[in-house]
């Protein structure tokens, strides 16, 4: 040891400098095109996949790609057309978009706002992606959906679940179809009301970043209407692994439900953790503790395990739908179908909204008759569609946000086998889930004007 | 009371996990003087030999049960394990719930071989370079470690459960004298923290009363000298890399059914073991035990409300602030021997 001629400083200050260099960015150059960015020229149009390839949420991007790649088989008539026959607009006829041959590009968002940054720019700059979609994260969502309204393409936003994304921080370039917060919350309610009453006190444990602090805004506004009191609401910073130490303190607060405001790897600790320290098993006020998961996906209910079971929480879509709930939602069993013949095992959410909106900007592109971006918008707002498996559908022109009905499950006690993790406990109806666009939790920001760049 | 109780409860069972990566990486440093930046990568191996040991006895006959279809409308299947075919429901259920602590016996000579391994393979080949080298180099081999786990096993979390007696919770404020609910804990983190102190104990042990420990803690001490007397103490050395990165994977494995693994947990751990390493003065194995409990509880003090309402946001940065302030006022961390490191 003495022997040694490393030096404490020698060694943080490398530390630091590898670890700086390992992070930069990568800066590339744009390049315009006349009348707007990236006008398609030959006989190809390239769209951009934006998904996380590496990082914790891998897997849902990977599923994304899936979806993706889906879209762009059935687009350019290949496969079985998937959704395509059940679609309630009839524009599009496996010819690619507009005649032209629908390309890809995919970048790695690695579910960090400055990396998903880089490759959306040069996805748009260097490949000349005329549409950017995907996405995990409503971080990351927030970051590319601002990139794109400055580069002048259309944003397509895949799994974001912030009000903020068509709240304070919407664009006119940019389009969601996943549902947010508020809807959540608004769906839930009647549902933890009926399961669980109108006398209870709830203990929040939230991410803290965007999405976190807009969903528990939603849920903590939505049971407290009910009667529910709010005894705490906790910040865990993102980056936490171990939640014990939250999560310990619950028990002795007075609160008889946790509802853990958290996504991903963060809500499969904190549950985890939450199960461990006997929660599910103890009672508080005289009545069985519960604990609510606002936002949850099959990914993460397979992380879960068998904690997640009896745990209640809300979905986009569910591949069960069209099954059990009936022909309102159409195309259900179509994608399902095509999607588990080319992959082997149901999609997922985040799967079925990426799938839906490339072909949602297929449609409206060929609706417009132009790839202009602002002619997209335009056949985009307000349009009424059906056949995507959620239902009649609305793409209200107000906020670019969609209104469809929102599916409220429950982690299954005993599934059947690994695919059907969650049970289809309620599915509320749009009027239920539907809110002003001058709505206070989502005030703040303006939609602004189109962009079509170059 | 309940609530400061409750916390350095919790603080013992992280610091359990600080404790023994740190432990590992401190041992390294000490003896090839290699900052192993790929140590957080051992830990996640060790989870995954836990996750791999579970699919191993899990590996089920398959069969099509045409009475119910799958979400394609084909017969679903039937799984039986079989270890449950070959040792009887009962035993073989038992062999499955028992998977972790089956995983320990799995693990060590995984750990010790790749240990070995990366020591030999590679990181002999940079004790003479640079420190940047060293440091990415490990860094670059922590990375390709997570990406070979994540390739084979993907990037969701898998649930990987301890035995069914240790799940659940014990109230710990009953038996001394507080109200039912007050102080609950796991049994499994109980479990955590007692095969922490055994393993660190047996470190230590190791290192203290055999004839190899006291010649590495001679090497340790003054590696030329022991050199001159004939003795190879490069070989001991390369040893104990493999018994480092043994520990490691233990501490991975026994933590696998507190939080479900993932490819990336060894990156979580990193960062926090090394400024473990810095405060407890690098190369001292006493050092790294006292960090790495001290700052695993000082972290669950800082996340309890009272102290965020105080201090907001305490609890995301408390290990660095108190890593600042303990390397100003003693630059050689808590128990560095003077001299060393101090410039």
């Amino acid at each position: 040891m003495s022997n040694s001629n490393f030096t404490r400083r020698g060694v943080l200050k490398t530390g630091t400098i590898a670890g700086a260099g390992l992070a930069l960015p990568t800066y590339l150059s744009a390049a315009a095109h006349e009348g707007f960015t990236n006008a398609p020229t030959g006989d190809t149009v390239t769209l951009g996949f934006n998904v996380p390839q590496s990082g914790p949420y891998a897997d849902e991007g990977m599923d994304e790609l899936r979806a993706f790649e889906l879209a762009v088989e059935h687009l350019n008539g290949q496969g079985d057309g998937g959704m395509l026959s059940t679609f309630s607009s009839k524009v599009l006829d496996g010819t690619g978009i507009m005649g032209k041959k629908v390309g890809f590009v995919s970048g790695d968002t690695q579910t960090k706002s400055d990396a998903a940054r880089a490759s959306a720019k040069s996805m748009i700059e260097k490949d000349g992606a005329i549409m950017i979609s995907g996405g995990s994260s409503s971080g990351v969502a927030v970051a590319v959906q601002g990139l794109c309204q400055e580069a002048g393409v259309i944003f397509m936003a895949g799994l974001t679940h912030s009000n903020d994304t068509t709240g304070k921080d919407k664009k006119a370039n940019g389009f969601r179809h996943f549902f947010n917060a508020y809807m959540s919350a608004a769906a839930l309610a009647p549902v933890l009301e009926q399961l669980y009453g109108k006398d209870r006190r709830a203990y929040h444990l939230t991410a803290d970043y965007t999405w976190g602090w807009t969903q528990e805004e939603s849920i903590a506004a939505a049971t407290e209407a009910l009667g529910w009191e709010t005894v705490e609401k906790v910040r865990t910073p993102l980056a936490s692994t171990d939640f014990s130490s939250y999560i310990a303190p619950v028990l002795n607060s007075g609160a008889d439900v946790l509802v853990l405001n958290h996504y991903g790897g963060n809500m499969v600790n904190s549950l985890t953790n939450a199960v461990q320290f006997g929660l599910r098993e103890k009672q508080a006020n005289g009545k069985n503790f519960e604990i609510v998961v606002p936002l949850y996906s099959e990914l993460m209910a397979k992380g879960a395990g068998r904690n997640i079971a009896g745990i209640v929480g809300s979905q986009n879509w569910d591949w069960k739908l069209e099954n059990e709930k009936g022909d309102r939602y159409a195309g259900t069993n179509a994608f399902v179908q095509s999607f588990g013949e080319k992959y082997g095992f149901p999609p997922s959410q985040a799967a079925q909204t990426c799938y839906a909106q490339t072909l949602l900007y297929a449609d409206a592109v060929t609706r417009a008759g132009s790839f202009n971006p602002c002619a997209v918008v335009e056949a985009l707002e307000d349009f009424e569609f059906d056949g995507l498996g959620n239902g009649p559908t609305l793409y209200r022109g107000g906020d670019h946000q969609c209104f469809k009905d929102v599916i409220v499950v429950r982690g299954k006690e005993n599934p059947e086998n690994e695919f059907d993790l969650v049970e289809i406990v309620e599915v509320t109806p749009t009027d239920q889930v539907t809110y002003p666009v001058d709505h206070p939790m989502f005030s703040g920001g303006a939609l602004g004007s189109c962009n079509p760049g170059a | 009371m309940d609530q400061i109780i409750l916390q350095f409860l919790n603080g013992l069972d992280k610091g359990s996990a600080y404790a023994l990566i740190a432990l590992g990486l401190t041992l390294i440093f000490g003896t090839l003087g290699v900052v192993n930046f790929a140590h957080g990568a051992l830990f996640m191996i060790g989870a995954f030999c836990a996750v791999t040991v579970q699919r191993i006895l899990t590996l089920s006959t398959v069969v099509e049960d045409p009475t119910k279809t799958d979400f394609l409308g084909n017969p679903s299947k039937i799984s039986t394990p079989y270890v449950e075919s070959w040792f009887g429901p009962e035993t073989g259920a038992a062999l499955i719930d028992w998977s972790v602590p089956l995983a320990i016996v799995f693990a060590i000579p995984i750990m010790v071989v790749l240990g070995f391994i990366m020591e030999r393979g590679l990181i002999k080949h940079f004790y003479k370079r640079p420190h940047a080298d060293q440091i990415l180099v490990t860094f670059g081999l922590a990375i390709v470690l997570q990406e070979v786990i994540k390739a084979f096993y993907g990037a969701n979390p898998i649930p990987t459960g301890a035995p069914e007696v240790f799940r659940g919770s014990f109230d710990f404020g009953v038996l001394i004298g507080f109200d039912p609910n007050a102080i609950i804990y796991p049994y499994w983190r109980m479990v955590y923290f007692a095969f922490a102190a055994v393993i660190i104990g047996a470190v230590f042990a190791f290192l203290q009363f055999t004839t190899f420990g006291m010649v590495v803690r001679a090497g340790m001490a003054d590696r030329e000298t022991v050199g001159l007397l004939g003795i190879n103490i490069d070989r001991r050395f390369t040893i104990m890399f493999g018994i480092a990165a043994a520990v490691a994977g233990l501490a991975g494995v026994m933590y696998a059914p507190i939080n479900s693994p993932n490819y990336h947990m060894g990156m979580d751990f990193l960062v926090l073991s090394f400024v473990v390493v810095v405060v407890g003065g690098m190369g001292s194995l006493p050092g790294a035990v006292l960090a790495g409990f001290l700052l695993g509880i000082l972290e669950a003090f800082a996340s309890m409300n009272e102290v965020k309402a105080i201090f907001p946001g305490i609890d995301q940065i408390i290990i660095y602030v108190v890593a600042i302030i303990i390397i100003l006022i003693r630059p050689r961390g808590l128990m560095g021997r003077k001299g060393v490191m101090e410039e």
